[in-house]
């Protein structure tokens, strides 16, 4: 591991301060679960740390607001996942945060560090041995004629398929959240859906935050599709994996018929994916095995297989139907 | 290395009296070793205090250390190599494992990937720590021996850690409930029944005691 300075600035002010007077390796820290993890395979390499995970004021969970759910950034992934009352009103919000990680890992890393993990992708974890547009840009990509087992399906492009590997960005995606964040230029308020990026040409540049600004919170508009919601995880092993694929799903129903219905999807693209479409296609229709099934086949619809992850779209499709009936039940 | 076995003695007269078996061995065998294997990655011995080194004061099973501690350095390497704590052991040293588990302020974590400095003013507590100042094992450590949940006893002492924390949190209610909350924890000589019954066993203890 490359030497690095390590501070801890005192306000949220302090450390947007130091992290514009310094450069690309000047980074934030919270649980470091990802980042130091990633330190250690010198596949990161900061120069200088700074350490957020106890500014005041950025750990608050708040959901007793009558409009909106508020996640402060640095309030912990067990925080929010044993939260009062989250769990009967937003069971998919809950569930992506326990079925993600250990509950070890769950009581160090936060909410907003959270968003901005880091693909699990081996040969971008293997380091300087395996080319890695992300990585090392220009250097090309083992994984597209590689072990493409664990790879994206959707969003990939010719320069990186990676996946990207968080669970709660996808719950997140489903009920329109978005994240407060500032910087230099000052506070701005990006939609979740629009924080990670498609690798395109560019795989190294993931979101679209800028360098020098810090997550502050992420809201998430208080909505009836809350209670008739899951997060359906598909995994390798029945706990402690990242998602082979999964659905974040709620509904609204009118009696039988769907009235309004959202879907997300983690594990299978480059980073997490709505399925607008798929929602679109439901609403109207009676919900059973049949017309949640056809909402996979939508939601999966343009989904390329490399060598050996095609039968992740046929399992993504049935994730998908899967998770629908089992919302349906919490209508 | 040497560097760094000078300043955990310097904290603690009694270990500049009494090296430990362990102190020399780190001398005499390992440290050639680490190094060489190190030498790729950063060219440097880790924990070889640079530059940066911070000087912190952490607390761990109530006993305050006052240290000069390289940011590099992980609470696991902290423990393991400079306070002779080899109780938490080093299995994957990237999450994945949970050997390394101990106790932040009242919560389990994986101390290979916590940075030392993030320790600083808060309660470290290790599988040395729970045992009774009479001796007495801890109900946990003792359902452990009774339900032969171990084997070759390298994951054991995170089992343990992972396993106090699971009931105190109130995850200990029901074999699948025990079975997801320890998910964490991997045992490669496959020892989860007799783990999964130990715990079972100890949490109603836990809470009479
Ligand atoms: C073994 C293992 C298994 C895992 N399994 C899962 C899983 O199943 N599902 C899942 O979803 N995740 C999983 N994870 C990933 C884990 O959830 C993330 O590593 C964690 O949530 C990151 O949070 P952190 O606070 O530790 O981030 P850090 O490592 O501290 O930071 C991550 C990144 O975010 C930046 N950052 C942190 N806070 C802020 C902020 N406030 N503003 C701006 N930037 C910030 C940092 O600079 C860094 O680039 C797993 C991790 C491990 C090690
Ligand atoms: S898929 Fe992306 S992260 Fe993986 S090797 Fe290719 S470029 Fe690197
Ligand atoms: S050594 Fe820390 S989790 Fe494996
Ligand atoms: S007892 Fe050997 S690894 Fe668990």
């Amino acid at each position: 591991m490359h030497p690095f300075t390590y501070t801890k600035p005192r306000t949220a002010q302090d450390a947007i301060r130091a992290i514009a007077a310094g450069d690309a390796g000047t980074r934030f820290i919270a649980g470091g679960t990802t980042l130091y993890d990633l330190m250690k395979l010198d596949v990161e390499a900061p120069r200088q740390i700074l350490d957020v995970s106890t500014l005041p004021g950025i750990a608050t969970i708040d959901t007793a607001n009558p409009r909106e759910l508020v996640f402060g950034a640095g309030a912990k992934m067990v925080a929010a996942a044993t939260h009062a009352g989250l769990r009967a009103d937003y069971p998919a919000l809950v569930e992506a945060l326990d079925k993600a990680a250990s509950q070890q890992l769950r009581n160090m890393a936060s909410l907003g560090g959270n968003l901005l993990q880091r693909t699990r992708c081996n040969y971008f974890r293997g380091g300087a041995a395996y080319a890695c547009n992300k990585r090392s840009p220009g250097s090309g990509c083992a994984a597209l004629n590689g072990l493409d087992r664990g790879h994206a399906v959707l969003g990939g492009s010719d320069s990186c398929i990676a996946v990207y590997p968080g669970d709660w960005a996808v719950a997140l995606a489903a009920f329109d959240a978005v994240v407060d964040v500032q910087g230099t230029a000052g506070p701005r308020t990006i939609p979740l859906a629009q924080l990670h990026r498609e690798p395109g040409s560019t795989p190294e540049t993931e979101t679209s935050l800028a360098r020098d600004e810090l997550i502050l919170r992420i809201r998430v508009p208080k909505t009836p599709l809350g209670r008739a919601s899951t997060y359906h995880k598909i995994r390798d092993r029945e706990s402690y994996a990242f998602a082979l694929a999964s659905a974040a799903v709620a509904l609204r129903m009118d009696g039988t018929r769907v009235r309004e219905a959202r879907i997300a999807l983690g594990g299978l693209a480059t980073r997490p994916w709505r399925a607008s479409v798929a929602e679109q296609g439901l609403v109207g229709q009676v919900l059973n095995a049949a017309t949640a099934r056809a909402a996979g086949e939508a939601a999966l619809r343009g989904a390329r297989a490399g060598h050996h992850n095609g039968f992740r779209i046929e399992l993504g499709i049935r994730t998908v139907a899967d998770a629908l009936l089992i919302a349906q039940e919490r209508v | 290395m040497h560097d760094t076995i000078h300043h955990a003695a310097a904290t603690d007269p009694a270990k500049q009296l009494q090296p430990t078996r362990r102190g020399i061995m780190i001398g005499a065998v390992a440290a050639p070793i680490i190094i060489g294997a190190a030498g790729e990655a950063s060219g440097q011995a880790p924990g070889a205090l640079g530059a940066d080194a911070v000087a912190v004061r952490i607390s761990v099973n109530g006993t305050q250390h006052d240290l000069l501690l390289d940011p590099r350095t992980s609470l696991l390497d902290l423990l393991r190599e400079r306070l002779d704590l080899t109780g938490a052991k080093k299995g994957c040293d990237h999450g994945q494992c949970g050997a390394c588990t101990v106790h932040l302020d009242g919560a389990r974590v994986a101390s290979c990937l916590t940075m030392a400095v993030q320790a600083v003013g808060r309660r470290v507590g290790t599988i040395e720590g729970v045992s009774a100042a009479t001796g007495a094992l801890h109900p946990m450590q003792q359902a452990f021996i009774d339900h032969d949940a171990l084997q070759c006893g390298y994951c054991t002492p995170g089992q343990i850690m992972a396993a106090i924390a699971c009931v105190q949190e109130g995850h200990a209610t029901s074999p699948e409930q025990i079975r997801e909350y320890m998910s964490g924890n991997i045992c490669r000589c496959g020892a989860y029944v007799g783990i999964v019954a130990a715990i079972a066993d100890a949490a109603p203890k836990m809470q009479a005691g």
